[in-house]
């Protein structure tokens, strides 16, 4: 956030650099199974983001001390390749994306009834082969549908979406050069049928009004995106997805 | 569910024990929901230090240690200084810390502390130019952890806005004039909330934070912008509760920001 620059990024009819309304979404293409010999997969197209996501588990969890008796544990690794960025990213973890690692587990884990496989680990791989902001949370919408292709049974379908700021208007879901010029960026992943929200986080700069009015942006935007994860499960494996 | 900071800490006992302080609306320490614990704040502490300051949140113990010096700033912003943030837990302060390589709670701490600190645009970067596009003031911000009861994010961050605050750029020391005050233009204050049962609690200790389901840290300054959340940990927040935490935080925030700058009780020099 907060790089200073002369772009302006919303214009005078009020539409942003790439020609989007305030609270228009990019657009989302999404597909399941797409990682033959993993246990559940997905690849989800997200404006300029290009991810895949990979489910192993639940397997035993190794090393052995790491197993809890009780639950299974979430291990997301967030990756991005060298190349997904503009200037080539060293690859292997570095802190941000240990950061991302371990919020995206947390909140896949509230999805999870990882109470039926004490001792296992679930792995959640999540490769970012091409980043246009917002890769964590299109990274956790992708993971979820990996997730339900493995089978792994969860309360819920799990959504990521941002919304921030950017010449001080609320803008839903930035790009690229919005994230990197604008004021605000508040990423959020919820569960859609009870509302929960399971990740949350923001930097920037925003009065009460702004961040709940883009906190109620992302969340509206949410459900239209949970409707086009239901239609991709639906496509593949047929009936309704919400049965139990 | 607890976080790896404090696992197997509290029986299940005392689980029950607080929820049922919770449903009659006290805590485990006799604080109100919103009642922070006492803050003690020693600036000045490490004298080797640009700045520093040595902070109490209640029996939780942080030291932070600003070192600032010259180096070449970031090829797209030549006309700022620098900094970065870094945690260590050392295995001292817990019996769950453990030696070796940050951990993935250090980082998040770290990075939690450093949104604060750079989001609010508490140090005035554009005055830590020595050269334009050759040589800034690069400001480091080293949080020690000497003894853990519990929400290290607000004494982290409490801590490192004192030492900043406290921070002078040592320019003679390396010939580039005189030295001056480091200079801070806003005041970020993180304000922590654990989620226990279907209670929400600011600043939780140990015991509260080792069986709380969620976590939020909400950080704003003294014009009542929000600059950073953090959402951690397994469990969810309904929207209601959030909104609800960040006008608690506004408030919160507000009594301590008096207290690290002095203009309250609890600040001992």
């Amino acid at each position: 956030m907060g790089m200073k620059s002369d772009i302006r990024l919303i214009d005078d009819n009020g539409l942003r650099i790439d020609g989007r309304l305030p609270n228009q979404l990019r657009p989302i293409k999404m597909e399941v199974g797409v990682v033959k010999r993993a246990d559940g997969s997905a690849y989800i197209e997200w404006g300029g983001n290009k991810i895949i996501a990979a489910v192993y588990g639940p397997r035993e969890a190794y090393p052995k001390h790491v197993q809890e008796s009780d639950r299974a544990i979430v291990r997301a690794r967030y990756n991005m390749a060298a190349f997904s960025v503009d200037e080539r990213k060293r690859p292997g973890p570095d802190r941000r994306s240990v950061e991302l690692s371990k919020v995206i587990s947390e909140a896949l884990t509230s999805a999870i009834f990882v109470e039926k496989f004490p001792r296992t680990a679930i792995d959640v791989y999540i490769e970012v082969l091409q980043a246009d902001a917002g890769t964590r949370v299109a990274g956790i919408t992708v993971a979820s549908l990996a997730l339900a292709d493995a089978g792994i049974p969860m309360r819920d379908l799990i959504v990521g979406c941002a919304a921030g700021k950017v010449d001080d208007v609320v803008v839903l879901d930035l790009n690229k050069e919005e994230d990197n010029f604008g004021q605000a960026d508040v990423p959020m992943a919820i569960l859609p049928r009870t509302g929960e929200i399971a990740l949350l986080q923001m930097d920037g700069d925003l009065t009460y009004d702004e961040l709940t009015n883009a906190m109620e942006m992302a969340i509206d935007a949410a459900k239209k995106i949970y409707d086009m994860e239901i239609e991709t499960l639906k496509a593949k494996y047929g009936g309704d997805v919400n049965e139990q | 569910m607890s976080s790896k900071f404090t696992e197997g800490v509290v029986a299940e006992s005392k689980r029950s024990y607080i929820h049922k302080l919770a449903s009659e609306g006290t805590r485990i320490d006799g604080r109100d929901f919103d009642e922070v614990r006492t803050i003690k704040i020693k600036t000045g502490f490490i004298q080797r230090a640009d700045g520093s300051a040595l902070v109490e949140l209640g029996d939780t113990k942080v030291l932070v240690g600003v070192k600032i010096e010259p180096g070449e700033p970031f090829p797209d912003t030549p006309d700022m200084g620098i900094m970065t943030t870094n945690v260590e837990l050392v295995p001292l302060a817990s019996p769950t810390f453990e030696p070796g390589p940050p951990s993935e709670e250090a980082i998040e701490l770290a990075r939690v502390v450093d949104r604060g600190i750079r989001e609010s645009h508490t140090i005035d970067m554009e005055k830590l130019v020595i050269e334009e596009g050759e040589k800034v003031w690069v400001v480091f911000i080293d949080m020690h952890v000497l003894d853990y009861h519990g929400n290290l994010f607000d004494a982290c961050g409490i801590a490192a806005l004192a030492a900043l605050n406290d921070a002078t750029v040592p320019a003679e020391r390396f010939g580039f004039g005189e030295d001056f005050k480091l200079p801070i233009i806003h005041y970020p204050v993180p304000v922590t909330f654990a989620k226990i049962g279907e209670w929400i609690v600011a600043d939780p200790n140990l015991d509260e934070e080792s069986i709380a389901s969620a976590r939020l840290t909400v950080t704003t300054n003294e014009e009542e912008k929000v600059n950073a959340m953090q959402k951690g940990l397994f469990g969810t927040f309904t929207y209601e509760e959030v909104k609800k935490s960040i006008n608690r935080s506004l408030s919160i925030g507000k009594q301590v920001r008096k207290i690290i700058l002095g203009d309250e009780n609890g600040k001992e020099n």
